[in-house]
């Protein structure tokens, strides 16, 4: 029988008056309590806007990114899929810095601190060691899409020409304060632009892509050179590469300036 | 003199009556997240039985084109969910709360015998001491449901920080849906809950406030099976320990 476990509920015999002054006293801290979650949404609802989103819950966001930082790893990697599986063709979603056609004398532009801005072409990417991942694309929308990409890691692009890093050298897992913070990344019309952590980065997942489905990555997918960044919503993976940067400060992020997260990590 | 019956433990009260709007919050910005991509639909053959959702219910509670707002809220509001949750839960079975809540192999009989009972096909309602058997099939559903959602919130929040979370639920698509799923059951949970709380009355309502109810000797609704139990000495707030003796 339930009643065996289920002990009764305890009772009490109380004065009209005892009843009555309870009554009364629940119902105040009730009232109050419901005046203030009202008060609560209220000042959250008329906080002004930092970055497209009410202040408040912008710095709670910035907390979560805190978070989940401190469980991120290079070890945590997308799961990945046959090649066969991916959509053909893959979904393009946005055309936002790439609206007109891309210039014949195209160049990747990097920045580095205390020299001049090297000036690659694609011949350069290709010379790195060449990666290939079948992933769940995941878009901030709430789709996803099985998609095949390949490209240079970004880590081993950082690592080959030295960059991302105020001493100059390569990358240096051992000396995370010689490592900028973020790197930027900018279409060559500056229409649209990201800004990513350097340990998402530098996560081996994260391509410099310039195949899709086995063939170069055509206008739409952001030829000829892409971001791939499956530790982040697609709005991170930044079509048509212009200019890459890196700094301490957040770099401009074309959606977070809309009101989205700025961290996105997924 | 009146008789009281002590029968929400004041951490309680506070678990439920945050929980409220903080689930409000949940589902709303979850609506708004969800507008952004909002396949689900149940369809027999070609013909669709029920969309998520027409274009008529976005419009009227003004949904559309407001995704990052959604997920503003979601993302900070999440973690009061989670937080009072795990309080909720904690409390629940370090003070033996659960014997009150969690059904038993007669709780199933005794929940048939009740929706009976309220459908009118029975005269009789089953002797219960603070829940009956379709109250505790449904506050302890309702619960497991809470936890779920946390699981399949955070499966498709970090599905590769914790992507074997997400592949132990089916994948990212899958844990979506999940999460929906869920979503819907605790929409369909208020609905039944506001109108069986409607039902029960004010003196069930306000012990969720006060705590207490007064009890009326000879209560048709609320059959005593056993003698009445000694009054508490201590703190009569405190909450209600297992009689295991």
């Amino acid at each position: 029988m339930s009643q065996s476990t289920e002990p009764n509920l305890p009772e009490e015999d109380v004065p009209e008056s005892v009843t009555r002054r309870k009554t009364l006293i629940s119902f105040g801290v009730f009232a109050l309590a419901a005046a203030g979650s009202t008060g609560l949404y209220k000042y959250i609802a008329d906080s002004k806007n930092a970055m497209g989103v009410k202040r408040p819950l912008r710095l709670v966001m910035n907390e979560n990114e805190a978070i989940a930082k401190t469980y991120f790893s290079n070890a945590h990697l997308v799961p990945t899929f046959d090649p066969k599986q991916a959509a053909r063709p893959a979904r393009v979603n946005g055309y936002e810095g790439i609206k007109k056609p891309v210039a014949d004398d195209w160049q990747l532009q990097v920045d580095r601190p205390n020299a001049e801005p090297l000036l690659l072409s694609m011949d350069a990417i290709k010379a790195l060691p060449k990666h290939e991942i079948t992933y769940e694309f995941k878009c901030i929308e709430g789709w996803s899409q099985k998609q095949h990409w390949a490209g240079a890691r970004l880590s081993d692009f950082l690592a080959a020409y030295k960059l991302g890093t105020r001493s100059g050298n390569a990358p240096n897992p051992d000396q995370p304060d010689d490592l900028f913070r973020h790197v930027g990344m900018e279409t060559p019309d500056k229409g649209y632009y990201v800004g990513i952590d350097i340990e998402s980065a530098l996560h081996p997942q994260t391509l410099l892509a310039y195949e899709n489905n086995g063939q170069p990555i055509n206008a739409q997918h952001g030829a000829p050179l892409r971001l791939i960044i499956p530790v982040k919503y697609g709005v991170k993976n930044l079509k048509r590469i212009g200019r890459i940067f890196f700094s301490d400060e957040r770099p401009r992020d074309f959606w977070a300036e809309r009101g989205y997260d700025y961290y996105v990590g997924l | 003199m009146k008789r009281i019956v002590h029968k929400h433990p004041l951490a309680i009260r506070w678990f439920h009556w945050i929980n409220f709007p903080v689930v409000f919050v949940m589902i709303w910005s979850g609506l708004l997240i969800y507008w952004a991509y909002d396949p689900y639909k149940i369809q027999i053959g070609d013909y669709v039985l029920l969309s998520f959702f027409p274009d008529s219910f976005y419009k009227a509670l003004k949904v559309p084109f407001r995704l990052a707002e959604g997920m503003a809220w979601h993302w900070v509001f999440m973690w009061v969910f989670i937080l009072n949750g795990i309080l909720y839960v904690a409390y629940t079975f370090i003070s033996g709360e659960w014997r009150h809540l969690v059904p038993d192999r007669n709780s199933f009989r005794e929940a048939g015998q009740v929706v009976l009972y309220d459908l009118g096909l029975s005269k009789t309602q089953p002797p219960f001491v603070k829940y009956n058997g379709a109250q505790k099939i449904a506050y302890f559903t309702v619960m497991l449901m809470g936890i779920g959602s946390v699981l399949t919130g955070f499966a498709i929040y970090k599905p590769v920080q914790i992507a074997w979370l997400t592949t132990v639920l089916g994948g990212y698509e899958a844990a979506r849906l999940e999460h929906f799923v869920l979503t819907v059951g605790f929409v369909l949970f208020f609905f039944v809950h506001v109108i069986q709380v409607a039902r029960a009355g004010w003196h069930n309502f306000q012990s969720m406030i006060t705590g207490f109810e007064v009890v009326k000797p000879t209560d048709p609704e609320r059959p005593v099976n056993q003698p009445v139990t000694p009054a508490p000495t201590s703190d009569p707030l405190s909450p209600t320990q297992p009689a295991l003796s």
